[in-house]
């Protein structure tokens, strides 16, 4: 995918976020972490793409009402300074079908330029240059348009991280090219962590992922998640819940897929994480498949992420402000 | 780069610096030990991990991969580090001593030992260390070169690079070379088994003697490696065993004496067994090296315990780090560093009182 600007913002589209988004405005109580999962029931038939209209549309309203913005570009603005460059980590590993969709991807790099950051400051990465490929995003041969860049090209620095079992080289594109990252996972099943969502992509930032999968991925995800670089400049998740797969991840699964259509959005990876499983479980109950805790794939890395050794945020759901737009 | 600096210069430093990492056929054959699962899904068979791996997914070692349901290794031939080395600095003290060994590792272990000296190459993929293509029946022609009289496989974790150590062992006994292999020993019995059928020499880091620390501080399991060492003593290859003693973690007197006894029982007496010094790196730098004096009371504890082959090891000019008839205590193999400073043997037996010393003591080739 060569990504460009593409429409501007219309005004029906507006009118739209700003209706769908009212209902998010209500305020939240401060020490809750909100979670907003916006959906469109129209989004997507079973394998179809989906529309890019209706896909703006949908992310309009969801990030607006994330940050409680008056408009959607209001929201965008707050995500980053026109002078910064904003990468983009998707999840690729798996290909189409079960990676970020290209179509979502387009979308956010379109508001972000109407937001005021450049195409050449829009980086799409991941940690291959194949996976991306894979996944549909090419990268782009001219200097103006938005890059997709796998860490096999940018590099891993010399420096390590550490936090309690983790030890790791970190990305170049995440360490030296970016000053903020909106954290793309998708909304799917994980053989052996139990679910990938926020906490689990970061895994692409890192040079030995392979390290770090034993024992369900606990503690060494929320460890990675401690690395400074990771916690600093990510700022927001935005998981693609579109297309979305209860079982057989990471790899696609079709017969384990179903069109979710929807967009889970907040800062607190911890939060949505929490959020996602739980969606993952119902599905999962009314496909009469065993829950992750039977499988022995229950997902604890994300209570060690929550816990006093990690403060990474909350998986109480009492603490978490889940707005359905 | 011509051959020699790669030997002797460029691989010394490992870079991770960016690199496209086109795949290249030449390093990637199918591994041997797995099996396939349904849905695409494999399961290695290589080492006791038996790692489950989807579909373009890799195992924990970072260097075998899934490709449509077949799994490969992706580091056959694909050598980055190259070293002539002395057989001492392996250690290997009961292997032709005063002789170098072709010295070479690829990416990749499975586990990763906190105190690793060598991580950035054993705890990175291929693609993310630059690397030379030697295939096995050029190693065994470099090492002629080099008057090695035995290839290493060394550094990293050569049971992750299995494929490529067996091919080359072969290469190198056709050309008269030997084959040495130095392994934490975190391998599965019929791996192993082929392994022992082709190489001459195994040194097992054993990295303590409770689960415990092998949970914690190497990310693996303490049992199959002492199932290894006896698939070793049962198989008939020499082996020697180290264990890095670390402050605080594995040198209390009671390990100690268990690993005596355990090493006395199941591998007998004169397996040698080398206490090798700490010195803080990678993720444990919090603790300090290790005190000479511990080193000197884990030796003290396995002498008495009735072990005939006690070294200390990274201690430059410790007395232990030569070789003592147990029978008449005079110096067989004198050592200062890696250097050998004067051998007292005859056919494999002490010079002065003609107590047989158990290793293997010469060439049977001349390079
Ligand atoms: S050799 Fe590698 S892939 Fe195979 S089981 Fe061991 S760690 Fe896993």
């Amino acid at each position: 995918m060569g990504m460009g600007t593409q429409a501007g913002i219309t005004r029906r589209n507006l009118l739209c976020a700003g209706l769908g988004g009212a209902v998010a405005l209500r305020a939240a109580a401060p020490e809750k972490s909100r979670v907003v999962i916006a959906s469109d029931p129209a989004l997507r038939a079973t394998f179809a793409s989906p529309e890019s209209a209706r896909v703006l549309k949908l992310l309009d309203r969801a990030v607006q009402s994330f940050y409680a913005a008056d408009s959607p570009l209001a929201a965008w603005k707050k995500i980053a300074r026109p002078n910064e460059v904003v990468g983009l980590k998707v999840n690729c590993l798996s290909g189409r079908g079960a990676a970020t969709s290209t179509v979502l991807v387009e979308a956010i790099g379109e508001r972000l330029q109407q937001a005021g950051i450049p195409a050449r400051n829009i980086v799409v990465w991941d940690r291959l240059n194949s996976d991306l490929e894979s996944a549909g995003f090419q990268p782009a041969s001219r200097k103006d348009r938005i890059r997709c860049l796998g860490n096999d090209s940018a590099g891993y620095g010399m420096d390590l991280a550490v936090f309690g079992s983790a030890g790791s080289l970190l990305s170049n594109t995440l360490t030296k090219t970016c000053d903020a990252v909106i954290n793309l996972p998708v909304l799917k099943d994980h053989g052996i962590a139990g679910v990938t969502l926020a906490l689990k992509n970061v895994f692409g930032a890192i040079h030995n992922p392979n390290k770090y999968h034993v024992n369900a991925g606990n503690p060494y995800i929320a460890d990675v998640n401690m690395f400074p670089a990771i916690r600093q400049k990510i700022r927001l998740t935005i998981c693609d819940a579109i297309s979305a797969q209860y079982e057989g991840g990471p790899s696609y699964m079709p017969q384990w897929s179903w069109s979710f259509n929807g967009l889970l959005v907040a800062r607190d990876p911890v939060a949505l994480d929490y959020t996602g499983w739980q969606i993952l479980e119902r599905k999962r109950a009314e496909k009469g498949f065993k829950s992750l805790r039977d499988l022995h794939r229950e997902p604890l890395y994300i209570a060690t992420a929550a816990d006093s050794a990690h403060r990474l945020g909350t998986n109480d759901p009492q603490r978490i402000d889940l707005v359905k737009v | 780069m011509d051959r020699r600096r790669f030997v002797l210069d460029s691989l010394a430093l490992p870079c991770l610096a960016a690199r496209a990492a086109a795949p290249d056929a030449r390093f990637t054959v199918e591994a041997r030990f797995y099996e396939k699962l349904p849905y695409k899904k494999i399961k290695c068979k290589l080492c006791p991990r038996e790692c489950v791996i989807d579909d373009r997914e890799r195992g924990y070692c970072g260097v075998r991969e899934n490709r449509g349901g077949t799994y490969y290794s992706l580091v056959y031939s694909r050598v980055c580090a190259a070293h002539v080395d002395p057989i001492e600095k392996k250690p290997l003290f009961h292997f032709l001593p005063g002789t170098q060994a072709f010295s070479v590792a690829t990416a990749g272990c499975n586990v990763n030992c906190k105190f690793c000296q060598n991580w950035d190459i054993s705890q990175v993929r291929p693609e993310q260390v630059e690397s030379e293509y030697i295939p096995p029946r050029n190693l065994a022609a470099l090492a002629r070169r080099y008057n090695c009289p035995s290839i290493a496989y060394t550094y990293s974790e050569p049971v992750v690079f299995s494929e490529y150590v067996l091919d080359s062992a072969e290469a190198g006994r056709a050309a008269g070379v030997k084959s040495v292999v130095i392994s934490g020993g975190y391998i599965q019995e019929e791996p192993l088994k082929q392994l022992c059928r082709r190489v001459d020499a195994v040194k097992i880091d054993l990295k303590a003697f409770s689960e415990k620390y092998y949970k914690e501080v190497v990310n693996g399991e303490l049992k199959p490696v002492l199932d290894a060492l006896v698939t070793l003593r049962k198989q008939g290859v020499w082996h020697e065993v180290v264990y890095l003693v670390v402050p605080t973690l594995n040198d209390s007197d009671a390990e100690f004496r268990g690993l005596a006894r355990w090493v006395k029982t199941e591998l007998g007496p004169d397996v040698p067994l080398h206490f090798s010094r700490f010195y803080p790196q990678y993720l444990l730098k919090n603790l300090p090296p290790t005190p000479i004096a511990t080193l000197d009371r884990a030796k003290s504890i396995c002498d008495a315990e009735g072990l005939h082959y006690v070294y200390i090891g990274n201690v430059p000019g410790h007395p232990a780090e030569s070789t003592w008839c147990p029978k008449c205590r005079r110096a067989v193999v004198e050592r200062a560093g890696f250097t050998v400073r004067a051998i007292h043997l005859d056919g494999g037996k002490c010079h002065f009182c003609h107590q047989p010393i158990p290793g293997i003591w010469e060439r049977t080739s001349r390079l």
